[in-house]
């Protein structure tokens, strides 16, 4: 049993859900008690869609218990499938249901129905909600293809990536990966689809986004795929590759840097001419955004960072190498990442936190105490706690990050998004001089970002004050006993600007620790000041 | 009795009762709603209230994990060990509900044992109460239902004459209406559940209840078996529904008629005030509930009889006949009353029916106005200040904005 107060992921039939719902003419029949039908609103709310999701739940209830509720699918399948008429047909099962052990899919199968059935086994209480939905995509492609493998013979006629070059036609690729539900999936698809066109290559299928069990067809017809969220169409590629010699994309290109390397990589995958690395530069603003002076303020600013594995990755190569962030926590909650996060944390001397334990994400973000958060919904819940400045970069997410305005992630447009959004929560430039400068304003208090438009004065800043300084003597409490602050130390503290204040407070009780003092008062901070940055 | 009471089985588009957690947690900020079950009912919650940015959480998920389901731990131990982790992480806690979901009941793991055997350890620092939310068994507000039912065993016991409002009511309502009983010379008026969970009412011979919201079957048992009267009436929606309520506690107290009335009147003449450019909007206009709070006999009762609104199909996921006689006698004959679903056949009935407003739940909301037919969503009902004669006004508004918003954004269409 994990006490959870928050879950990065849902379910993994949520995840079987994203693929369902997100493709054409495909329907699943879930096995679920009353209640989950609660998952449409995913859809529905967030995602804020004008049709149901294609799913149809069995809805058990107690009573349902004691009957036959093997019965009650077969119901619920046949109607299902005559009443939507699907191209093919998932069957699963959700948490409850797993615990019953009615064995639907293979009900299912046993129906004698003239449809492709793919049978979903998603170990509910192992496994979660992307694992769910690269494990529908990746059952389901394979299901059809090889229900279709009679027709072709698999492999054996594929002519490999640089075929378009003897067929007189350009490269074709196919998308992977982009889902409802997923992180700003629909706009990242139109850019990168702008991005490749303006390449001379064409895009095939989106894949699950908008696709037939027609276009699932003709996935092996590409030249290459692109797995652009790896999370979901990882396994699906991989098959793809080992099955039909269709090789894919490694990068994902989410900012000035990785843009490029993708289409390096994918250049080279075709046999195309490398493109030029200066394409970045003129198409996108980041780069000179953060060239700019307005942007020297941000040199350095300690930033924790925590998400998928993708967009994490990404994120800390965007923050130190195109922001000029200082990356001082790492982490993700998809395990199925957790190599690639752990040796870019060594890179960075930091120790990757692979956790889904929302508590320990939040005490690391505590120990690390950052200037700038870069999370998800969750870390927004702890950033409050902590009264720093968050901003969202991976699911889990709400409402808010499904906006109706053009805001991709990847490729060019994508980087000018992000550097808007990351810079948008830390306190303006002049702001900031001016907060370390006059201690005593009565509207521009300690803590205060006039520029976020909220009442400001005594209370806001005080507020958040309060909560950091409590979390603060948690976490100090054990030192306590040998460690004190004079009341010309706590002065001097207080002087020291809002953001980095906790980061001080944490070096200067290490410095005294380490140098064997008891009492810490203004000299011991100032010598603290200089050892450090010595 | 005329309405015309049918059922139907089959797939159902509601909430299961642990939503209602996303209330009661703010109506009592003292409590913790931890669930007992998967990662589903964690991401139930979440997806509904996680909108909002938590500094302190006030609910969370034991997630059952597959070493709790092959027994490999014993599952009492590890819950124990929850609590004890989340009491030490928030001490200001005063009462742990432990919600009971479909994986605990489906493997019976005994959360009632759990409560007792905390209580004993924790020695009254905190108070432990159990109740079911689990979608096998209860939808929706049926939640609040358990979560009241299981605090009326922990009421203190005294037979001292007073009046007891069931249900929850936002605040600002509750003050109000205690004011009005007040006025009408009954003194002692209290509230369950309470602002704070601690300060619970006392329940005995003397208690007369009267029941603010018409899910709370279970609840109001308990109160009898405590000794408490439950008052028959209509619940306090709409001004008629509302006076009705209240005259029955004043006849409970034998305040004289003319009281009530020199009180009364004058508000049911502003409410019907308040209720007039409603009612020219939705007068004649025709509406289908969909089933999915027990609130939905009582609203179209109000729409009917107060806004002029024709009834088409009022669904209902349960029908407590005792506790909504009095509401079935003020709907027009023939009205055609759906207990239970068939999501299916229920849509294609509303889309034969083509009414002007469909009353329903998130899932079913942007689908069908992306079919061209508008929509109230139901769970608002529940957030809203909607109970007293003076808030019929605000009741009737709910309904009429859907209806206003078209006009304005679609002024040429019908």
């Amino acid at each position: 049993m994990d006490l959870t107060l928050w879950t990065y992921e849902g379910p993994p039939h949520v995840g079987a859900m994203r693929i369902a719902a997100s493709m054409e003419g495909v329907h699943y029949v879930l096995h679920a008690p009353q209640g989950d039908t609660y998952a449409d609103l995913l859809f529905t709310m967030i995602e804020r869609r004008g049709r149901r999701p294609p799913v149809t739940y069995t809805t058990f209830q107690a009573r349902d218990l004691g009957g036959d509720t093997a019965e009650l699918v077969k119901r619920h399948v046949r109607e299902a499938v005559e009443r939507f008429r699907p191209d093919a047909l998932l069957v699963g099962e959700s948490c409850t249901a797993e615990l019953i052990q009615d064995q639907p899919g293979a009900l299912a199968a046993g129906m004698g129905l003239d449809l492709p059935i793919v049978s979903l086994e998603l170990p509910a209480y192992s496994k979660k909600e992307n694992w769910g939905a690269a494990e529908t995509l990746y059952q389901l492609v394979r299901g059809l293809l090889l229900h279709n493998a009679a027709a072709q013979s698999p492999g054996a006629a594929n002519p490999g990536p640089q075929a378009w070059k003897e067929q007189q036609r350009r490269p074709r690729v196919n998308l992977m990966g982009p889902s409802l539900l997923g992180f700003r999936c629909r706009d990242d698809v139109h850019e990168i689809r702008g991005l490749l066109e303006d390449h001379g290559i064409d895009v095939q299928v989106v894949l699950p986004m908008g696709a037939s069990v027609a276009d699932v067809m003709r996935l092996p017809d590409a030249d290459a795929n692109i797995c652009l969220y790896p999370e979901i169409a990882e396994p699906c590629c991989s098959w793809l590759e080992r099955n039909y010699g269709i090789p894919f994309t490694r990068t994902v290109p989410i900012g000035i840097g990785a843009t490029t390397q993708f289409l390096q990589e994918l250049h080279a995958l075709l046999g195309m001419e490398p493109p030029d690395p200066e394409e970045g530069r003129q198409r996108s603003r980041l780069p000179w955004y953060s060239d700019s002076v307005d942007s020297t303020y941000l040199t350095g600013k300690r930033v924790f960072i925590f998400g998928d594995g993708s967009h994490v990755l990404a994120a800390a190569r965007i923050a130190r190498q195109e922001l000029g962030f200082q990356v001082v926590g790492l982490g993700t909650y998809s395990r199925e990442m957790a190599r690639p996060v752990r040796t870019l944390a060594k890179e960075l001397g930091l120790e990757a936190l692979i956790s889904d334990d929302y508590l320990a994400v939040e005490a690391a973000m505590a120990e690390a105490a950052p200037e700038l958060v870069l999370g998800t919904q969750m870390e927004r819940h702890s950033a409050k706690r902590l009264g720093i400045p968050c901003a969202v970069i991976s699911t889990p997410m709400h409402v808010q990050d499904v906006p109706a305005r053009y805001s991709p992630q990847m490729g060019w447009e994508g980087a000018n998004v992000i550097f808007d959004t990351w810079v948008h929560p830390l306190m303006m430039g002049l702001e900031e001089h001016l907060i370390g400068m006059f201690r005593h304003d009565f509207e521009f208090v300690d803590g205060h970002q006039s520029h976020l438009g909220h009442l400001g004065g005594l209370q806001a800043g005080q507020m958040t004050a309060e909560i950091s300084a409590d979390s603060e003597e948690q976490s100090t409490a054990a030192h306590s006993l040998t460690l004190q602050w004079t009341a010309d130390g706590e002065a001097e503290l207080k002087k020291i600007p809002f953001f980095v204040r906790g980061k001080v407070r944490r070096n200067t009780e290490a410095y005294a620790r380490e140098s064997g003092r008891k009492e810490i008062n203004s000299e011991t901070l100032y010598d603290a000041k200089a050892h450090f940055s010595a | 009795m005329s309405a015309n009471l049918l059922k139907e089985s089959g797939p159902r588009e509601v909430f299961c009762g642990l939503t209602s957690i996303v209330w009661l947690h703010r109506r009592m900020p003292d409590a913790f709603f931890l669930v007992v079950g998967s990662r589903t009912c964690a991401h139930l919650i979440q997806s509904a209230a996680g909108v909002m940015i938590f500094a302190e959480p006030r609910f969370g998920t034991a997630i059952l994990s597959e070493r709790d389901l092959a027994g490999l731990a014993d599952a009492q131990e590890e819950l124990d060990r929850v609590a004890r982790e989340l009491l030490q992480r928030r001490p200001e806690i005063r009462t742990l509900f432990l919600v009971g979901s479909c994986p605990s009941e489906v493997i019976k793991l005994d959360l009632a044992r759990a409560a007792e055997r905390l209580n004993e350890e924790l020695g009254g620092r905190v108070q432990v109460v159990n109740y079911s939310g689990s979608g096998i068994e209860t939808t929706f507000t049926q939640g609040e239902d358990g979560a009241l039912a299981a605090l009326v065993p922990m009421l203190p016991t005294s037979d001292e004459k007073q009046l007891l409002l069931v249900g929850t009511l936002a605040n600002a309502v509750e003050d109000r209406l205690i004011t009005l009983f007040q006025r009408m010379g009954i003194a002692t008026v209290r509230s369950l559940p309470p602002r704070q969970s601690t300060e619970l009412p006392p329940v005995g011979e003397g208690t007369r209840v009267l029941l603010c919201q018409p899910f709370l079957g279970d609840t109001a048992r308990r109160l009898r078996d405590r000794g408490a009267t439950i008052l028959a009436a209509p619940y306090p929606l709409g001004a008629e529904g509302s006076r009705l309520w209240m005259e029955a506690a004043a006849q409970a107290w034998g305040v004289d008629p003319t009281t009530v009335s020199d009180i009364l009147d004058p508000l049911m003449q502003r409410a019907k005030q308040a209720l007039e450019p409603h009612r020219r909007r939705l007068a004649g206009q025709r509406i289908f509930l969909l089933p999915e709070s027990q609130l939905e006999i009582p609203l179209a009762r109000f729409l009917h009889r107060e806004c002029g609104m024709e009834l088409v199909e009022v669904g209902t996921p349960y029908l407590n006949r005792e506790l909504m006689q009095a509401e079935l006698d003020l709907l027009p004959d023939g009205t055609r009353v759906m207990e239970g679903q068939h999501v299916e056949q229920q849509l294609d009935r509303v889309r034969d029916s083509r009414p002007d407003l469909v009353v329903c739940g998130m899932g079913l909301a942007n689908p069908l106005e992306a079919e061209g037919i508008a929509t109230k969503w139901s769970i608002e009902l529940v957030f809203s200040p909607i109970h007293g004669i003076d808030q019929a006004g605000e009741l009737a508004e709910l309904f009429s904005r859907p209806l206003q918003r078209h006009q304005l954004l679609h002024p040429t269409a019908p």
